[in-house]
C-alpha cells in the first residue's frame, strides 16, 4: 500500500499574514474594546446628539427670543413673553385641550379596534392566515399619508361613499370637522397599534390560556386576569405611537378637520403665515411637555420595564 | 454591581455634559454670527445701467405666473424668454404672501412677484431693491393708474413693475343660495342660513374683508380704509368674524381645496378668485358676483431682490413679463386683469380684458388692494395708532380658535 506521505504527514504551515493596514487596524481594535465601542457608537450618538438634543435645545432657546413685527427679523434678546403668552392665552388653552382630547380619543379607538384584531391574528388564525393578516395590516403603510388623508376627504364628503352607505339607514356623513379628524387619524395610526399588541400576544403562551380554562376560568376572566396583564406593556407601547403621532399632527386636520385647528396648525401658521418663529417654538414646547408627562405616568405603571 | 451602574451613570452624565457644552457653543456661534436684526436694513441703490445677462435667474411667484410648459405643454412663456435672453429660469411658487415674505429672507431669489400685503414689508426689511424703470422699455405701456402706487413705491421711489390685478369675489352655489346674493351679508350677518357650508380665505388679511363690510353696515365705526383699523375697529371686525366662524365649514388657502369643496357641495358660499371659478368642473352650479359693498383684491408687483445674484437677468425678466404678449399670457392664465394696455390684443379669449375690467379705472378704484397694515394709519389719521400685521395675525388665530 502506497501511502501519499505528503498528504497524511505533517501539515503545510499557514503562510504568515502580510502586514497590511487593514490587519493592523483590526489588531488594534481587537486589543482595545473601548475604541471599538467608540467607533461603533459615535455615528448614532452624533445623530442623536446633533439632530435631537441640540434641536430641542435650539427650540427652547428660540422660544426666548422675539421677532420684529414689520421686518420679520428675529431679535435675539432674552424674554419670557412667548412662554407667558402660550401659558396664559385662552386660545392656546382651548387648542391644547382640543388636541389632547383628539389624541386620547384616537388612542382609545385604536386600542379597542386593535385588541380583537391582534388577538385573532395571534391566537386564532392559522399560520397561513396569520401571514396574510400581517401583510394586510402593513399594506396601508405602503401608501403615502397624504393620499390616505385625501381619500378620507372624499369618503367623508357630502357626496362621498360614507354618506351613500349610511343614507339608507337614516344616517349622514359627519362632514368635515373633529369627528372626521378622529376617524382619519384612528385609521392612519391603527397599524402602529396593532403590531405591538400582536407581538405582545404572540409572547403569551397558549398553555396559560389552557391552564386558565382547566381551572374553570371563563373567557372573560381569562382575558382580564391572564392575557391583559401580560400584554399591558404592548398596549402602552401602541398607545405611545398613536398618542404622540396624533398630538403633533396638523395635515390631517387641515384636510378633513374643517375650520378646526390643533397645536400643529398653530406652530405651522406661526412659522409660515405669521413668521413668528419664537412663538412657534414656545407653542411646540406644549406637546413636548405633554409627551414627557405621558411617559412619566407610563413609567410609574412599570410598563416601560417590560417592553 | 452598584459600582458598575454608578460608573455607567457617570459616563452617561459626562456624555450629556459634553453634548450640552457643544450645543451651547454652537448656538453662541450662531447668535454672534448673524446681525442682531434691528430691522430697516440698509437701502440699496437702483442700477443706472445694465450689463451683459448672466446665465440664470431665480424667480419666486404665485402659482401660474411663471409657466414653462411643465404643468400644461400649451402654457409656456418662459421658454421664449430663455431663448431671447439666454437667462435660464428656475422658479418656485408660494401660497400666501407670508410664505413669499419668508422665502425672500433666504436670499435665493433674484425676482419676486409680490402682492401689496408683502411688498411694503419686503421693502422695509431691505429684501428688495429700488427699480430703475428707465431701464425697462415696456414700463411705458403700463396703465398709469397702476404706476407709483402705495404698494409698489416708497417716498417716490419705484420698487417694482405692476403685473396684474384682480378682486376677491363672492362665489355661491346657484342651487343652494337663492335668490342670487348681491351683498356679502350671506357670509356675515346671514351666514347661519348656510351653517357649516361657508368658506373664507385662511389668512389674517381676510380681516380686511370684514372691515370693508362694516364700512357699509356699521358706518358709525368710522372705518375709512379696511387696512387701517384702530383697536376698536379691529375688535368689531374680529367679533364679526368670530360670529362667522360658527358657520364656517372650512377655511381655504390652497385654491385646489376650494375648487374641490365647491364641486362636491361641501361649500356653498364664500370668498373666491376668478381663477377658481374658471377651474370648476363643467356643470358645477356656481357663479361669482361682485357684491355691493365692494371687494378686496390684489395688485401684484415684480420686484428685484436687493442681493440678486443675476440683476441683469432680473431686469430682463421684468421687461419681458411687462411686454404685451407675455403679460397677456400670464394674467389670462391666472385670471386677472393685465397691467399692460397692449396686452388686451394678445389674449386668447378676445373678451378677457372685458371680463376682468382691464384698464377700467373706475372698477379698479372699487377694489381695496391688499396692503400691509402698519402702526401709522394708512388713512391719514394721526391721533390714534393703528393695529399692525402682527396684531392681525394674533387676532386671526383667535378667530379660528
Amino acid at each position: 500500500m502506497a501511502v501519499d506521505t505528503a498528504s497524511s504527514g505533517q501539515r503545510i504551515p499557514v503562510p504568515p499574514h502580510r502586514d497590511t493596514l487593514a490587519r493592523r487596524g483590526s489588531i488594534t481594535l481587537s486589543a482595545h474594546p473601548r475604541l471599538r465601542l467608540t467607533l461603533m457608537l459615535s455615528a448614532p450618538l452624533l445623530w442623536l446628539g446633533l439632530i435631537y438634543i441640540v434641536a430641542l435645545a435650539a427650540l427652547l432657546i428660540t422660544a426666548l427670543w422675539t421677532v420684529d413685527s414689520f421686518t420679520g427679523t428675529i431679535t435675539r434678546s432674552w424674554t419670557l413673553d412667548n412662554i407667558i403668552t402660550v401659558l396664559t392665552g385662552s386660545l392656546y388653552q382651548t387648542v391644547t385641550v382640543r388636541t389632547v382630547g383628539v389624541a386620547l380619543l384616537v388612542t382609545l379607538i385604536d386600542i379597542l379596534v386593535a385588541l380583537p384584531i391582534a388577538f385573532f391574528m395571534a391566537k386564532v388564525a392559522s399560520p397561513r392566515w396569520q401571514r396574510i393578516l400581517v401583510i394586510a395590516v402593513l399594506m396601508p403603510l405602503w401608501a403615502s399619508y397624504l393620499v390616505k388623508a385625501y381619500a378620507w376627504r372624499s369618503v367623508l364628503s357630502q357626496n362621498g361613499i360614507f354618506e351613500w352607505l349610511v343614507a339608507p339607514f337614516g344616517g349622514q356623513s359627519p362632514g368635515y370637522g373633529l369627528p372626521a379628524t378622529v376617524i382619519t387619524l384612528a385609521y392612519l395610526w391603527l397599524p402602529y397599534v396593532i403590531l405591538p399588541i400582536y407581538a405582545g400576544l404572540e409572547r403569551v403562551p397558549d398553555s396559560l390560556l389552557e391552564a386558565s380554562g382547566d381551572l374553570g376560568g371563563k373567557t372573560w376572566a381569562t382575558l382580564c386576569l391572564v392575557v391583559l396583564p401580560m400584554i399591558w406593556p404592548a398596549i402602552i407601547a401602541g398607545s405611545i405611537f398613536s398618542f404622540s403621532l396624533s398630538l403633533g399632527d396638523y395635515i390631517t386636520v387641515n384636510i378633513v378637520g374643517g375650520a378646526n385647528q390643533m397645536l400643529g396648525n398653530l406652530v405651522y401658521t406661526n412659522v409660515g403665515a405669521a413668521n413668528n418663529l419664537p412663538l412657534a417654538a414656545a407653542i411646540a414646547l406644549i406637546p413636548i411637555v405633554i409627551i414627557f408627562g405621558y411617559l412619566a405616568v407610563v413609567r410609574r405603571t412599570g410598563a416601560l420595564e417590560n417592553l | 454591581m452598584t459600582h458598575l451602574s454608578a460608573r455607567r451613570t457617570r459616563i452617561r452624565s459626562s456624555i450629556l455634559t459634553g453634548l450640552a457644552i457643544a450645543s451651547v457653543a454652537l448656538l453662541t456661534a450662531c447668535g454672534t454670527g448673524g446681525d442682531t436684526g434691528t430691522g430697516g436694513a440698509e437701502r440699496s441703490e437702483a442700477p443706472t445701467e445694465l450689463a451683459e445677462n448672466e446665465d440664470t435667474v431665480s424667480i419666486l411667484a404665485w402659482p401660474g405666473y411663471v409657466e414653462d410648459g411643465g404643468n400644461d405643454p400649451s402654457v409656456d412663456w418662459v421658454s421664449a424668454f430663455e431663448e431671447e435672453t439666454g437667462c435660464m429660469v428656475t422658479s418656485k411658487t408660494y401660497g400666501t404672501s407670508d410664505e413669499a415674505f419668508n422665502l425672500m429672507k433666504t436670499g435665493e431669489y433674484d425676482v419676486v412677484a409680490a402682492s401689496g400685503d408683502a411688498s411694503l414689508r419686503l421693502v422695509a426689511a431691505g429684501d428688495v431693491a429700488p427699480v430703475n424703470t428707465d431701464l425697462i422699455p415696456n414700463y411705458e405701456g403700463i396703465y398709469d393708474f397702476l404706476k407709483m402706487q402705495d404698494w409698489n413705491s416708497v417716498d417716490g421711489v419705484a420698487y417694482g413693475i405692476p403685473h396684474g390685478y384682480g378682486a376677491n369675489l363672492l362665489m355661491y352655489n346657484t342651487d343652494a343660495v337663492t335668490p342670487a346674493p348681491t351683498s356679502w351679508d350671506v357670509v356675515f350677518d346671514e351666514s347661519s342660513q348656510y351653517a357649516g357650508k361657508v368658506t373664507a380665505y385662511d389668512s389674517p388679511i381676510y380681516i380686511a374683508d370684514a372691515a370693508m363690510y362694516l364700512m357699509t353696515h356699521q358706518p358709525d365705526l368710522g372705518i375709512e380704509n379696511p387696512y387701517s383699523l384702530d383697536e376698536t375697529q379691529l375688535a368689531a371686525a374680529v367679533d364679526l368674524l368670530k360670529a362667522q366662524r360658527e358657520n364656517i365649514g372650512e377655511y381655504w388657502s390652497d385654491y385646489l381645496k376650494s375648487i374641490q369643496a365647491f364641486e362636491t357641495g361641501d361649500t356653498v358660499v364664500g370668498t373666491t378668485w376668478q381663477v377658481i371659478r374658471n377651474s370648476l368642473a363643467e356643470g358645477t352650479p356656481a357663479e361669482v358676483v361682485l357684491p355691493e359693498e365692494g371687494v378686496t383684491g390684489w395688485s401684484d408687483t415684480w420686484m428685484v431682490a436687493s442681493g440678486a445674484q443675476s440683476p441683469n437677468c432680473a431686469y430682463a425678466w421684468l421687461n419681458y413679463i411687462a411686454s404685451p404678449e407675455a403679460n397677456a399670457q400670464a394674467t389670462e392664465y391666472f385670471g386677472e386683469a393685465p397691467s399692460n394696455q397692449g396686452a388686451c390684443d394678445f389674449t386668447v379669449n378676445p373678451d378677457q380684458c372685458e371680463i376682468f375690467h382691464a384698464g377700467d379705472e373706475e372698477y379698479a378704484s372699487q377694489i381695496w388692494y391688499w396692503s400691509t397694515p402698519i402702526e401709522d394709519c394708512l388713512d391719514g389719521r394721526t391721533d390714534v395708532k393703528c393695529t399692525d400685521y402682527s396684531d392681525w395675525t394674533t387676532a386671526w388665530q383667535e378667530i379660528k380658535g
